[in-house]
């Protein structure tokens, strides 16, 4: 983790960016900044501007205000524009390989770039070989699997050896095999180069995995940033939990109890959450599916350190990942994630009566206007 | 019937030995739908790219306009060319009436439009995304251009073919601005209409043979090259 927070460490900064299409502002970040060897990792929904900042940030996409200052220098001019081009990388979702041999693409940056034949051949190797395709230098671009284009298109990347390497979910239109295989060769690169690294998914597993930093974009603005444990278990307001969706959104009022917050949430039931916010504050709590049990039966007369214990009723049952998302109606809905073995032994199904348990602790409660 | 059946006798030893008129009309006609051909690839592509790539109000505009100008009819382009040419006309000046001069001008109006509309068509067919990609590897504006076209090859070796056999087959823009005089402006086209004419159809046939070869030909040889790719 790199918890830098110096400003010499800051490699590129945006100010007051705004991008605006058809009338409408799609991208309006005041301040931005990347710091030197991290992988800042920005998520957020589908036309969230997750691309947009990238592509601005990556000087291909001219913002209409706002500056980017690379290594503190405004980059302004045109041939300053294409100067600092050529000290990033840039992979997007497709592969775009040209229309010719593996080889061909993947040297084609060192050649605009002007490198001499040796060390074109140096690079290319090194990095063919360390992305698996060394073997397929011959072959023709059109003819390559998604996984290995893919990896073409990395290693075309990092053979420019960047000062920032953009990534615009590149791992998306990968079947979940490949994915896994080549997420897990590029975390370990990422780790080896300490290469600075901005990449856009909205893969929270990706984002956790990867990330020093976290960026959630919605709706064209930055409304949370931090390391990834703060922001998945922490999100600062409604949007980013409701997006981050890794958990249960409750919605309530609280009266204050020495440190206990009781919390009223629909369904008349009371919630307990650890929190010295005032009585009659309405709070929107966050309530990851993960820390949220569940039994069968009654539970009277079992002592649990868990001082949320909630009766209810399975209403349904999805697979979400190896795991199965049980949504039990206690009044009001919550979810949990358990094993399809728990399911299975525990006999559970739809109509089930249960009873959910989870910490005071482990509610967040985010202030609601 | 017979009359056709003697007509290919005759056009096949006039091509043996290589009869002096035959030789001088394809001769001329080669040069001259060559040379439209080639300039307006030379000004057609690059406006093409242009129109292409870029946004700016007019555009849509500009490309239906490229778009009628792919059908425009030969005779009417070689009557505003001799309304233009004739000494009278506004560039009356440049005595380039009846000149095989003259049929290069019209018949580069013929194919300009047609290699404008196959490139801007060529580059939009691909993806836009692969324009940022280019330029996130380094490449300046002219290396970018350059490569798009070389993304886009086979559609635009279509535009040369199209562009070529729209020329070298039109005999209405030749006729009226070239006049179809025997030894300077005669190219295959006119030939057929004059010697058939006059009842000649075994140079007819000929002139003809020749043509659908030559056309033949270049289609051929430019097919070779979209298709090697792609076999591999």
């Amino acid at each position: 983790m790199n918890n830098l927070p110096s400003d010499s460490l800051r490699i590129l900064e945006a100010r007051d960016l705004t991008v605006n299409l058809g009338g409408r502002e799609i991208l309006n970040i005041p301040t931005f900044e990347v710091r030197q060897n991290e992988v800042l990792v920005v998520i957020g929904p589908n036309g969230s501007g997750k691309s947009t900042l990238v592509l601005t940030l990556g000087l291909l996409l001219k913002p209409d205000t706002g500056t980017i200052l690379f290594h503190g220098q405004p980059v302004t001019s045109r041939s300053h524009i294409f100067s600092t081009r050529r000290c990033f990388a840039m992979v997007f979702q497709e592969a775009l390989l040209l229309d010719a041999s593996v080889w061909e693409n993947v040297t084609l940056g060192l050649h605009l770039h002007g490198i001499n034949r040796k060390e074109v051949q140096i690079r290319a190797n090194r990095w063919m070989d360390r992305f698996g395709i060394a073997s397929l230098a011959k072959r023709q671009a059109k003819t390559l699997s998604g996984g290995e284009a893919k990896r073409a298109s990395l290693a075309r990347a990092f053979v420019l050896q960047p000062e920032i390497l953009f990534l615009d979910e590149p791992f998306n239109a990968l079947d979940t095999p490949t994915r896994q295989a080549l997420l897990e060769d590029f975390e370990d690169v990422l780790r080896e180069t300490h290469m600075t690294t901005v990449m856009v998914t909205h893969d929270h597993n990706e984002a956790l995995s990867l990330a020093d930093r976290i960026v959630v974009m919605i709706e064209g603005k930055v409304r949370q940033t931090g390391i990834p444990e703060e922001v998945f278990a922490s999100p600062t307001d409604e949007k980013v939990a409701d997006f981050i969706e890794a958990g249960n959104i409750l919605q309530g009022t609280v009266e204050q109890k020495d440190g206990l917050a009781l919390v009223k949430v629909t369904g008349n039931r009371i919630v307990q959450a650890v929190s010295y916010l005032p009585s009659g504050t309405r709070v929107a709590m966050f309530l990851p599916y993960e820390d949220v049990t569940i039994a069968v039966g009654k539970t009277e007369g079992v002592i649990s350190s868990a001082r949320n214990q909630m009766k209810g009723t399975i209403i349904k049952a999805f697979p979400q990942g190896s795991q199965l998302k049980v949504t039990i109606d206690c009044g009001f809905l919550i979810s949990c994630l358990i094993t399809r073995r728990s399911w299975e032994d525990m006999k559970l199904e739809t109509g089930s009566e249960v009873t959910a348990s989870f910490k005071a602790s482990a509610l967040h409660l985010i202030t609601k206007p | 019937m017979e009359a056709i059946i003697d007509g290919f006798v005759q056009a096949f030893w006039l091509l043996v030995h290589g009869d002096p008129q035959v030789l001088k009309v394809s001769l001329l006609s080669i040069l001259v739908s060559g040379a439209a051909t080639l300039f307006s690839l030379v000004v057609g592509i690059p406006l093409g790219s242009f129109l292409g790539l870029s946004r700016f109000p007019g555009r849509q505009f500009f490309i239906s306009v490229v778009n009628t100008g792919m059908g425009l009819p030969p005779v009417v382009v070689g009557l505003v060319v001799s309304l233009f040419l004739w000494r009278n006309g506004l560039l009356g000046f440049l005595h380039l009436m009846y000149s095989p001069g003259a049929i290069i001008i019209a018949q580069i109006i013929i194919a300009m439009p047609i290699v404008i509309g196959f490139t801007t068509a060529a580059i939009q067919q691909l993806d836009p995304k692969l324009r940022l990609q280019i330029l996130s590897l380094g490449a300046s504006y002219p290396q970018l251009i350059w490569l798009l076209l070389k993304e886009a090859r086979l559609p635009l070796l279509a535009a040369i073919m199209a562009g070529f056999g729209a020329v070298i087959s039109e005999v209405g823009a030749s006729m009226m601005v070239g006049g179809n005089i025997i030894n300077q402006t005669r190219v295959l086209t006119t030939a057929i209409v004059a010697v058939n004419g006059m009842g000649d159809y075994a140079m007819a046939i000929a002139f003809s043979v020749i043509l659908m070869a030559l056309v033949y030909l270049v289609n051929l040889g430019l097919t070779i090259v979209q298709q090697r790719r792609k076999a591999r």
